[in-house]
C-alpha cells in the first residue's frame, strides 16, 4: 500500500497529549493525522495510575495544570465519556515531622496559586480519615484534585479526534520524519507518506529519537512505574492517596478495587513493554495492608507496569524547536503528566494557530538542557515515587 | 554436573509426576511445585480423606493407571524436593516466585518443565453464573476429591469426552443424573469408528459409557443448542432446543463444558512464543515434539501444551526430561525416546478424530443474547463487548480488556477469553487466531496482600 496524505499537522504519538491536541486541533479547523506506532493510549497514557493531582507539582506547572482541571469535569462533553472522574481530593500524607514540614513548605510556596490547600493535623486525619493506620503525623488535602480510568479517558480522547474528522492511524510507526522546503515529510512502516505543514512530537518514551533527528538531544530516560490492583472491596477509600517522600500512593474506584503504586518495574525483552518485578510488587502488596487496615485481608489480582520517559529535571518538554520551524514538542512527563495532557492539548493547539500559548510554558523549553543555566527551574521538588506515570 | 541441573517441575499430574520420575532416574533431584494437596492431577485427583472407595470407583477403568501413577509418585516422593499446596505466581528468567502457607519465596532453577494441564473450556449462555452451576471438570473434583456430587438432580451439558466420562461416574457412584445434552449431532459420533483401529480401548471405553447411561434409562439429546438455565438462588431447570423444538427439564444443577483449554500463563511469563493451534481453537506455547520451547532451558508437557489428554501427558513428561537431560549432556535411551514420539503421534492422529467426534458449537458465537454475562468477574455483558468492537473498532482480546474489562478480574481471562476470541470472531468476520491471546500478568492468580516475603522474589 502506498498513498500520500496531505495535512496541516502531523502528530507522532497517540497518547494523550497527542490525541487531545489532535481534538483541539480539530475543533480549530486545522486537517490532522495522529499515528501511533502501536494502539493509541496503550503505553504510559493508557495504564498510568490514574491519579489527577494538582497538589505536588512543581510550581512552574500549576498554571498548566490549573487549565487542564477546568477540563476534567467536563469530560463528558469534550469526549463523550467521563472517564469515571471522581473529584475525590488528593491527601498527600506525612509519616515524620520532617515530611509534615516539607507539606507546609509546599503549601506556603503554593498559596497563591489557587489550589486550596488544607494542612491536616493527626488527630484531625485520625477523625477525617479513619480508615489510614494510625501512625500519620499529618497530611495536605487538595479537596479539588481526584481520580480517572486512564484505560478509558485515553483511548476516549483519540476515538473523540477521529469522530471529530482527524485521521487516527494506529499500528504506524514513523519510520522517517524529515523538514522539506515545503513543510515535513513523513515516512510510515505501512507505506504511508505524509507532507504536512507542522509535526507535534508527542512520542512519549520515543520522543527523544525524534528529537534528535532535529538536533535536538535531550537527557530523556525510560522509567517503568508498577502498580498493583487488587480485588474488589467494600468502598472504604475516601481520597487519592499519595505519600510525601514517596513509597506508596493508591486510589480506590467505585467498583471496590484499589489500584496501589509505589515501586518500579523493569523493560521486557520486547522493549516495548514492561513488567513489575515480584519482589517490588510484594512490597507494594505489604505497604498497602500495612496503611490500610480494610486492605489487610484482600487479594492482589493483577500487577502491571507501563513505559514512561523521565527528563533529569522531571519536567516535560513542551514548546517549538529551536533547531526546525513549525516542529513542536510535547514529552517527557515523568510520571506525571496524566491530569495536565488535556491542558496541554490545547496549548499545543493555540501554538500551532496562534504561534504562542495563553499558557506559560517557558520553563518547559527544550533547550534548557544546552543553555549555560541548565538544570531544573528554581522550586521544583523531585518526587520521583510519588508520581503517576503518563505522558 | 549434577550439581549445576536444579530442575523445576510445575505440576504433579501425569505429565509432571512421569518428567519427575525420569529426572530422578537419571540422578537428578527436581524440585516439583504442585497447587494440590496430593499428586495426580485433575484427572488422577485423589481423595482429600480417606474413605471407602476403591480406585476402581474412583478411576474407573482408569483406575489401574491412576495407581501406578500415584504409586510411582510415592516411590520418588524422598528424591525430589516437593512442594504441594504452593501457587507459582510468576516465572522470569530462572526463578519462580511461589505462594506456599501465607509465604512467598522464590526458587531458582536450572531448567523448567511447565506441566500445568488444562482447565474445561466454557461458553456462557443465560443463567451459567447460577448457584449449582458447575464445569464438568470441578464436579468431577466434587465427586473425586470430597465424594460428593454437585445435586441431587443433575444434567450434564456440552461437547467433550469428559461430558460422558463424568456422567457415567456420577451414574456409578450412585448419583442422579436427570440427563445428558451433547451440542454436538449423533452423527457426529460415528466418526469415532474411525479411529477404532489406532486407539480401540479409548474408543470403546467411550461407547460403553453411552451404552450404560441409556441402558439405565438415562436420556442422552444429541444436536442440543442450550438456550438458559432458569432459577434464582439456585438451578431449577434447564432450557435448551432440539430440531426446532423447545424442550425443558427440571433439574438443580448443571455441570458443562466444552473440551478443555491448556494453561499457558507461565509459559507466557517465561517469555515462550506462541502459535495458534487450530485443532485447540486457541493459542499455545510453540514445542517441539520433544517439548522444548522457543525459550531456552525451558520445557512444556501435557494439555498445557496443546490438549492431549492424560495418556499422551505421561509420555510427554517423560519425553521432555529426556529432551531436558539431553541438552543437559546426559545420554539418552534412543529406543525409548522414539517408543515416546511413536506414542504421542499416534495419539496426535486421535485427537482429529475426536475433535470432529465433539465439535465445539461454533454456532454458538453468532447466537448468543447481548444480555448474556460474558466477564462474570468484572461483570461485562456480550452485548457490551459487542458495542466495543464495533463502535470502538477492537479486534483483539488486550484491547478488548483494556477498553471493557473483559477478562481484567480474579481470573484473569482463564474462563471468559476463549468465549470472548470467539465472539470477535464472529462480529468482524475475521479468523479466531486473529484476536490474539491475553498477555499474561503476574500473578496468575489471586495472591493475599499481606503475604510475607522469605527470599528475594524474581
Amino acid at each position: 500500500m502506498s498513498r500520500t496524505l496531505h495535512k496541516d499537522v502531523a502528530i507522532i504519538g497517540g497518547g494523550l497529549v497527542g490525541s487531545s491536541a489532535a481534538l483541539a486541533l480539530r475543533r480549530m479547523g486545522f486537517s490532522v493525522v495522529l499515528l501511533d506506532k502501536g494502539y493509541c493510549g496503550a503505553q504510559a497514557s493508557g495504564v498510568n495510575y490514574g491519579g489527577v493531582r494538582r497538589q505536588g507539582r512543581p510550581p512552574e506547572q500549576i498554571a498548566l495544570s490549573q487549565r487542564a482541571h477546568a477540563i476534567w469535569p467536563r469530560l463528558k462533553e469534550v469526549i463523550g465519556i467521563d472517564g469515571e472522574f471522581v473529584r475525590s481530593g488528593h491527601l498527600k500524607i506525612a509519616r515524620t515531622e520532617a515530611e509534615m514540614a516539607s507539606l507546609e513548605a509546599y503549601a506556603a510556596r503554593v498559596a497563591d496559586l489557587g489550589l486550596g490547600l488544607e494542612l491536616v493535623g493527626h488527630n484531625q486525619l485520625r477523625e477525617r480519615f479513619p480508615w489510614i493506620a494510625g501512625n500519620i503525623v499529618g497530611a495536605s488535602l487538595c479537596q479539588g484534585d481526584g481520580h480517572a480510568n486512564p484505560r478509558l479517558v485515553s483511548a476516549a480522547f483519540a476515538l473523540a479526534a477521529r469522530r471529530a474528522g482527524a485521521d487516527v492511524l494506529e499500528h504506524t510507526p514513523v519510520s522517517h520524519v524529515e523538514k522539506v522546503p515545503e513543510g515535513f515529510h513523513l515516512s510510515t512502516g505501512p507505506g504511508i507518506e505524509i507532507k504536512a505543514q507542522f509535526v507535534i512530537n508527542s512520542a512519549g518514551a520515543w520522543a527523544d529519537s525524534f528529537a534528535e533527528a532535529f538536533g535536538e538531544p535531550v537527557p530523556l530516560s525510560r522509567i517503568y512505574p508498577s502498580m498493583i490492583v487488587t480485588e474488589p472491596v467494600s468502598v472504604f477509600m475516601s481520597a487519592n492517596i499519595g505519600a510525601e517522600g514517596g513509597g506508596i500512593y493508591a486510589r480506590q474506584v467505585d467498583r471496590g478495587n484499589c489500584i496501589v503504586g509505589g515501586m518500579r518495574g523493569e523493560p521486557n525483552t520486547d522493549l516495548d513493554f514492561s513488567r513489575p518485578t515480584g519482589s517490588g510488587a510484594v512490597t507494594i502488596m505489604n505497604r498497602a495492608a500495612a496503611l490500610f487496615p480494610a486492605l489487610r485481608n484482600s487479594y492482589a489480582i493483577r500487577f502491571w507496569s507501563g513505559t514512561e520517559g523521565e527528563m533529569a529535571d522531571r519536567n516535560p518538554v513542551i514548546g517549538f524547536s529551536r533547531t526546525t520551524p513549525n516542529l513542536i514538542h510535547a514529552f517527557g512527563f515523568s510520571g506525571a503528566g496524566f491530569q495536565i495532557a488535556p491542558g496541554v492539548g490545547e496549548v499545543l493547539a493555540e501554538l500551532v494557530r496562534d504561534g504562542a500559548s495563553r499558557t506559560p510554558i517557558e520553563a518547559f523549553a527544550i533547550d534548557r538542557f544546552s543553555r549555560k543555566d541548565q538544570g531544573s527551574p528554581a522550586g521544583s521538588t523531585p518526587e520521583p515515587q510519588e508520581r503517576d506515570i503518563s505522558k | 554436573m549434577s550439581n549445576a541441573v536444579r530442575p523445576l517441575i510445575v505440576g504433579a499430574g501425569p505429565a509432571g509426576i512421569r518428567a519427575a520420575q525420569a529426572l530422578v532416574e537419571a540422578g537428578l533431584k527436581p524440585i516439583v511445585v504442585d497447587e494440590a494437596a496430593s499428586g495426580g492431577g485433575q484427572i488422577y485427583r485423589q481423595r482429600l480423606a480417606p474413605d471407602k472407595r476403591t480406585p476402581r470407583d474412583l478411576y474407573g477403568s482408569e483406575a489401574s493407571k491412576a495407581t501406578a501413577l500415584h504409586e510411582t509418585f510415592a516411590r520418588i516422593r524422598d528424591k525430589i524436593e516437593y512442594f504441594p499446596q504452593t501457587l507459582v505466581w510468576n516465572v522470569r528468567g530462572t526463578s519462580a516466585d511461589v505462594a506456599i502457607d501465607g509465604r512467598t519465596r522464590r526458587l531458582d532453577f536450572s531448567h523448567l518443565i511447565l506441566a500445568t494441564g488444562a482447565t474445561d473450556r466454557i461458553v456462557p449462555f443465560h443463567g451459567w453464573t447460577i448457584p449449582g452451576v458447575f464445569t464438568l471438570g470441578g464436579a468431577q473434583i466434587a465427586l473425586k476429591s470430597q465424594g460428593c456430587a454437585i445435586g441431587e438432580q443433575v444434567v450434564f451439558l456440552g461437547s467433550g469426552p469428559l461430558l460422558y466420562l463424568v456422567a457415567w461416574q456420577y451414574v456409578k457412584a450412585g448419583a442422579r443424573v436427570a440427563a445428558v445434552l451433547d451440542t454436538a449431532p449423533f452423527s457426529a459420533k460415528l466418526n469415532l469408528l474411525r479411529g477404532l483401529p489406532s486407539q480401540p480401548g479409548v474408543v470403546l471405553r467411550g461407547m460403553r459409557y453411552v451404552a450404560e447411561l441409556m441402558a439405565r434409562g438415562i436420556p442422552v439429546h444429541f444436536g442440543v443448542e442450550p438456550d438458559r438455565i432458569e432459577g434464582e438462588a439456585r438451578v431449577e431447570g434447564i432450557v435448551w432446543r432440539e430440531r426446532g423444538k423447545e424442550r425443558r427439564l427440571a433439574c438443580d444443577a448443571v455441570g458443562y463444558g466444552f473440551a478443555l483449554r491448556s494453561e499457558t500463563q507461565l509459559a507466557d511469563l517465561a517469555g515462550c512464543r506462541f502459535v495458534f493451534d487450530e485443532r485447540d481453537r486457541a493459542w499455545r506455547p510453540e514445542r517441539d515434539m520433544a517439548g522444548r520451547t522457543s525459550v531456552s532451558g525451558v520445557y512444556i508437557a501435557g494439555d498445557g501444551a496443546g490438549i492431549a489428554g492424560a495418556d499422551a501427558a505421561e509420555l510427554a513428561g517423560e519425553r521432555a526430561s529426556l529432551a531436558l537431560l539431553e541438552d543437559a549432556g546426559y545420554a539418552v535411551n534412543r529406543e525409548r525416546v522414539a517408543v515416546l514420539e511413536r506414542g504421542l503421534a499416534g495419539i496426535q492422529r486421535f485427537r482429529d478424530i475426536l475433535e470432529i467426534a465433539f465439535p465445539f458449537p461454533d454456532k454458538w458465537a453468532a447466537s448468543v443474547a447481548d444480555d448474556v454475562l460474558l466477564c462474570r468477574c468484572e461483570e461485562i455483558s456480550v452485548g457490551q463487548a459487542r458495542a466495543a468492537m464495533r463502535e470502538q473498532e477492537v479486534r483483539e482480546l488486550n484491547r478488548l480488556k483494556a477498553l471493557t474489562r473483559v477478562g481484567m478480574g480474579r481470573c484473569q481471562g482463564r474462563i471468559c477469553a476463549c468465549a470472548a476470541a470467539e465472539i470477535l470472531a464472529d462480529v468482524h468476520g475475521q479468523p479466531l487466531e486473529a484476536a490474539g491471546r491475553l498477555r499474561a500478568q503476574p500473578p496468575i492468580k489471586p495472591i493475599p496482600l499481606g503475604i510475607a516475603a522469605d527470599g528475594e522474589a524474581a
